[in-house]
């Protein structure tokens, strides 16, 4: 059943992406692009409902096998029957995933028929968009290391395709190559990874290693370097320092594919991983106290860059790097359903606002730079309204969905994960709500600033949009509820589900902690609001340009991205490029000198073997033919032709023969 | 009784005519003419010597000779027709196409 959930996108990618483009018309494309995923979704939505049902907790469905049985050597000296399959697994953790992917990425779906409207490569645009539906089908579904690489693969490659959608912009043409290159350090790290564990387990298949890690069978350290090398690879995918850098830059791509990739699926890749493989982190220890610490200082350090960033797709950006660090927060404390809850109502508010962001440059008609908005509120009264939903989501509003999510990663960091990583996500969270809030602020209030043409064409976004948008709205403020705490007369229900995949999270905390810990988190998220508030509306930007006045060193350095661009420009990026200049000078001095070299050595040589055939071996030939034809010229005339002349010759040897017999004898 | 240096002397002026006219006539005709005129002053020869030493060889000899004469004959006569047939001549000089 569940199988048939990756196929209908890739159906739909190659009828758009093989016979679309040139045969199929835009209604036709579109029917198939969203068809498939909606195909795609029904059957998430009927295999979540058998789960349910089910007694099962784990489903595998075999579709052949990939890699027959062969022996590997082991860590330990042993050896171990080794396998790959072709095969996918359904438990709790995939049918969240699953339903994310299908749902939000429907909705995005519905959302682009709008959006790319007007775009020419409109059938590509679908054909893409549904193989990277697929590949990240293929990432949630794997049942083993082996098949979620393809799907983390597949996504990368997509993620590049549709980032460098309008490749004919030499930005978004690098934009994707950057994005590329960086996944391909991380996934450098993630197979390093598969590698350790298929040495010391011999196996790499998703339950295998969770029983096996659970049971103590590798030993701590193996159990860390595997974790962190994978993690390595969740830092790529997901966007977490050291890694994130592409993920900005990945908004020269259509908005739509921001929602989808860079928001709501892909960039979630590595906090499923992590989640998927909950046994091996929680035993190695040392790595889920690096994933706490990376993620809670990334979600500040990017936040800090949302603060004052001007184009409205990078503050979200930023924003999602932060949102992503919270997960990896919450996984590294341990608490990896509260990770993947996190995942889950980040996939619904942040995939709205980055459409509702959409719907705003769909309105202005392509301008990105909230200097150039304001006073948007009442000329696209639908997307200000979801806009905000989707902004009090995220700034962890009591009762939306983010409260919920983002309040049980900070519950659980604080019970269970490193001190200073709490600390830093109570921070961060103040902070997202100041720059959420800072950006519904200069684009939908204040005096309107946008260029004269732009303001005649303003105009709220056709209903194919709008719909998307008021459904993910819906989502957003109410999604938390499926993981209502037991404090708030909710039963958590979320968490329980996904116990089946994830385990149960071990840190508890008394009644009276966890109420001010809540507190604690909503006071934090009012106060940003509230600081956005005096800064932006009602002193109308002025503290913030005092600041900025004051601190210019401290503005340039984050407003440059704590000039880490430049950082890797520079010294890796340059020094590879140095590394390649040299490489290639060397290649054109030494090794095309030698080659040269030959050559000429080769052609002189072959100069004096010309000189001695032409002058000695065609010489001699040359001469026996001239001394026979000299003396055939001097001979042939004894050959007259005339008979008499032979027979006189006859004659004459008769007689002198004769006379010799009758003188000798 | 013919003296035996009669024989010889007109079988050897025969033989004689005969090299002579091969080697030094024109005419392909005249020339077979000639090398019959050869092989009979060599069958006087052989026959008179036989004669001459009272046995029957020479006689024996002589025959075979004619019946070689006749094929050569022969065969000399329809090579010559041919030749005849292709260049329209006689002319030995004609007859130069193994020139060196």
């Amino acid at each position: 059943m569940f199988a048939w959930i990756p196929l209908f996108p890739l159906l739909g990618a190659l009828a758009n992406g093989l016979l679309g483009i040139k045969f199929f018309s835009r209604k036709a494309v579109q029917a198939v692009g969203v068809g498939s995923v909606a195909l795609s979704f029904l059957a998430s939505a009927a295999s979540f409902v058998a789960l349910l049902r089910g007694s099962e907790d784990v489903l595998v469905a075999r579709l052949f096998s990939w890699i027959p049985p062969s022996l590997v050597p082991l860590a330990d000296g042993g050896t171990a029957a080794f396998a790959v399959d072709l095969a996918f697994r359904y438990d709790s953790l995939a049918a969240v995933m699953t339903l994310v992917v299908t749902g939000v990425g429907l909705l995005i779906h519905v959302y682009s028929v709008g959006y790319m409207a007007h775009d020419r490569s409109f059938a590509r645009f679908f054909a893409y968009l549904n193989l990277f539906t697929f590949a990240m089908l293929v990432l949630v579904l794997g049942a083993n290391l082996a098949v979620l690489f393809i799907g983390w693969e597949g996504v990368g490659l997509c993620s590049y395709l549709l980032i460098g959608f309008w490749f004919s912009k030499d930005a978004a043409a690098a934009a994707g190559k950057k994005a590329f290159l960086t996944n391909r350090v991380g996934d450098f790290g993630f197979i390093l990874g598969i590698g350790v564990l298929l040495f010391v387990l011999g196996t790499i298949d998703l339950g295998s290693i969770n029983r096996l890690a659970g049971e103590g069978a590798l030993t701590k350290g193996a159990a860390t370097a595997a974790a962190l090398l994978l993690f390595i690879g969740a830092t790529g995918k997901s966007a977490q320092i050291p890694l994130y850098t592409w993920l900005p830059d990945a908004m020269e791509g259509p908005t739509p594919v921001s929602a989808l990739i860079h928001a709501a699926t892909m960039v979630t890749a590595g906090v499923y991983m992590v989640a998927r493989l909950h046994a091996l982190f929680t035993l190695s220890g040392l790595a889920l106290d690096v994933i706490a610490l990376v993620g809670a200082g990334t979600a500040v350090y990017a936040a800090t860059m949302a603060l004052v960033q001007f184009d409205i797709k990078r503050v979200l950006a930023y924003s999602t790097i932060s949102q992503i660090g919270y997960m990896f927060l919450g996984l590294g404390s341990g608490a990896y359903a509260a990770g993947v809850f996190h995942l889950m109502t980040h996939a619904f508010f942040k995939a709205l606002l980055f459409l509702a962001a959409g719907s705003v440059i769909h309105a202005l008609s392509g301008e990105q730079d909230m200097r150039k908005m304001g006073g948007l509120r009442s000329r696209v009264p639908t997307t200000y309204r979801v806009f905000l939903v989707g902004a009090l989501a995220i700034s962890g509003v009591p009762g939306l969905s983010g409260f919920f999510s983002k309040d049980e990663i900070l519950a659980s960091a604080f019970a269970s994960g490193p001190t200073v990583a709490w600390a830093l996500g109570v921070l961060g969270a103040g902070m997202t709500a100041f720059y959420i809030f800072r950006l519904i602020f200069l684009t939908f209030f204040g005096p309107e600033r946008m260029d004269e043409a732009a303001r005649l064409r303003c105009h709220e976004s056709p209903p194919v949009m709008t719909v998307p948008l008021r459904i993910l709205a819906f989502l957003s403020a109410f999604g938390g509820f499926v993981g209502l705490p037991h404090l708030l007369g909710g039963g958590a229900w979320f968490g329980k589900f996904l116990e089946s995949s994830t385990g149960r999270h071990a840190g508890h905390l008394a009644a009276g902690t966890e109420a001010l810990l809540m507190a604690l988190s909503a006071g934090v998220g009012l106060a940003g609001i509230y600081g956005a508030y005096v800064v932006y509306v009602r002193k109308r930007g002025a503290p913030a340009f005092r600041l900025k006045e004051r601190f210019g060193a401290l503005h340039r350095l984050v407003f440059r991205k704590y000039f880490v661009d430049e950082f890797y420009d520079g010294i890796l990026v340059g020094g590879i490029l140095r590394l390649g200049r040299l490489a290639g000078g060397f290649d054109l001095k030494v090794i095309d000198g030698l080659v040269d070299g030959a050559a000429a050595l080769t052609r002189r040589l072959s100069k004096i073997s010309i000189f001695f055939d032409g002058r000695v071996v065609d010489g001699a030939v040359n001469g026996v033919g001239a001394v026979h034809r000299h003396a055939s010229r001097l001979l042939r005339r004894v050959q007259t032709g005339y008979v008499y002349n032979y027979a006189l010759a006859v004659v004459f040897g008769l007689v002198i023969i004769m006379a010799l017999v009758v003188t000798v004898f | 009784m013919v003296p035996i240096d009669a024989v010889f002397a007109l079988g050897i002026a025969l033989f004689v005519l005969g090299l002579f006219g091969v080697l030094f006539r024109k005419n392909l005709v005249v020339m077979l003419m000639s090398l019959e005129l050869v092989l009979n002053g060599l069958n006087v020869i052989l026959a008179g010597l036989g004669f001459h030493l009272r046995s029957p060889r020479g006689s024996i000899f002589a025959i075979f000779v004619i019946l070689m004469a006749v094929a050569e004959a022969a065969v000399g006569f329809a090579l010559i027709l041919s030749y005849f047939r292709q260049k329209k001549t006689y002319d030995i000089d004609k007859l130069n196409e193994l020139k060196g």
